[in-house]
């Protein structure tokens, strides 16, 4: 995985497969930590799966959903003195936090947030989906609800021309954002 | 800059098409891998590129979707074509710039990119 938001990708896949149908995603960058949080309000997990679930190879078929994808995310936030925790209940859902230091050599750019939120959604368009992006003191936020209230009901957040425009909005959202925290800095 | 209440603008576009997207089994589904595997491997420029390719081309009958691990992970990122009716076609080592011929050849014209597909990987 090259970039922070692939991890996401990757990560808050879990949730959906867990039947999650609210996704909570906070992504603060600071000078001292990139801080992922994913909090999700699917089936969760037993304290025996929990404690298995950084390891790669004690994933059955039965669970192979987990596969590499915690175990990977792992190693690359470790790699840079960061840590990873994971909460879950069973029948509440899971909160999986994730944090980088970016002053280390091999810490991974944060990359296409834009991509990632777009493929949820279009993975996903029943889905609601709460984004927050904070760069230092600016902030970027979106919720499916936002996009539907203006979208109304009947089409689909996966229809072409739909996902399409949300991956420029948030584009050039996040560019903004990147922007202004550079001329503050 | 984009606002947000462009999406109405959409939408009031889109009401008008929405019968003509709702025309049943005919349809071709174009499916990603977007497992670990599939992301790690590049799947999400290849799924992007499919998007805007279909949405330029205005295929009315091809819906893209996603899917977990195909079982291949070493060939990912993989695209698997289903045309009613037909046999599935299996893409693999894909990448964004491989997307406009397999669109146009395939979905279009109808004619399998060999090259690019499982058999002629293996």
């Amino acid at each position: 995985m090259k970039e922070i938001a692939l991890h996401i990708l990757d990560i808050a896949q879990n949730s959906i497969s867990a039947k999650a149908t609210l996704v909570d995603l906070t992504l603060s960058e600071t000078p001292e930590a990139i801080t992922f949080t994913i909090v999700d309000n699917g089936r969760g997990m037993s304290p025996e799966l929990l404690a298995q679930v950084s390891d790669p190879f004690t994933t059955t078929r039965t669970t192979r959903k987990m596969g590499l994808g915690i175990p990977l995310l792992r190693m690359a936030v470790e790699q840079t003195g960061g840590s990873l925790t994971i909460d879950s209940t069973e029948g509440v859902g899971t909160t999986v936090t994730a944090q980088f230091r970016p002053a280390h050599i091999d810490c991974p750019p944060v990359g296409d947030m834009a991509g990632t939120i777009t493929l949820l959604l279009q993975g996903t368009p029943q889905l609601e989906l709460h984004y927050v992006h904070t760069i230092d003191n600016n902030r970027f936020q979106l919720t499916t609800e936002e996009l539907r209230a203006q979208l109304g009901p009947e089409i689909s957040l996966a229809e072409p021309e739909v996902i399409l425009w949300i991956r420029d909005y948030l584009q050039e959202q996040e560019m903004l954002l990147r922007e202004n925290k550079g001329m503050k800095a | 800059m984009k606002t947000l209440a462009e999406l109405q603008a959409i939408r009031d576009r889109m009401r008008s098409q929405i019968d003509l997207r709702d025309s049943g089994d005919d349809r071709i589904r174009v499916v990603v891998g977007m497992a670990t595997c599939g992301i790690a491997a590049g799947a999400r420029p290849v799924l992007n590129a499919l998007l805007e390719e279909v949405n330029k081309r205005d295929l009315k009958n091809v819906t893209v979707s996603q899917t977990g691990c195909i079982g291949v992970c070493r060939l990912e990122p993989i695209v698997e074509v289903y045309v009613p009716g037909q046999e599935k076609v299996t893409y693999v080592k894909m990448t964004p710039d491989k997307v406009a011929s397999l669109v146009s050849e395939h979905l279009v014209n109808g004619r399998v990119v060999e090259e690019y597909t499982i058999g002629a990987a293996e």
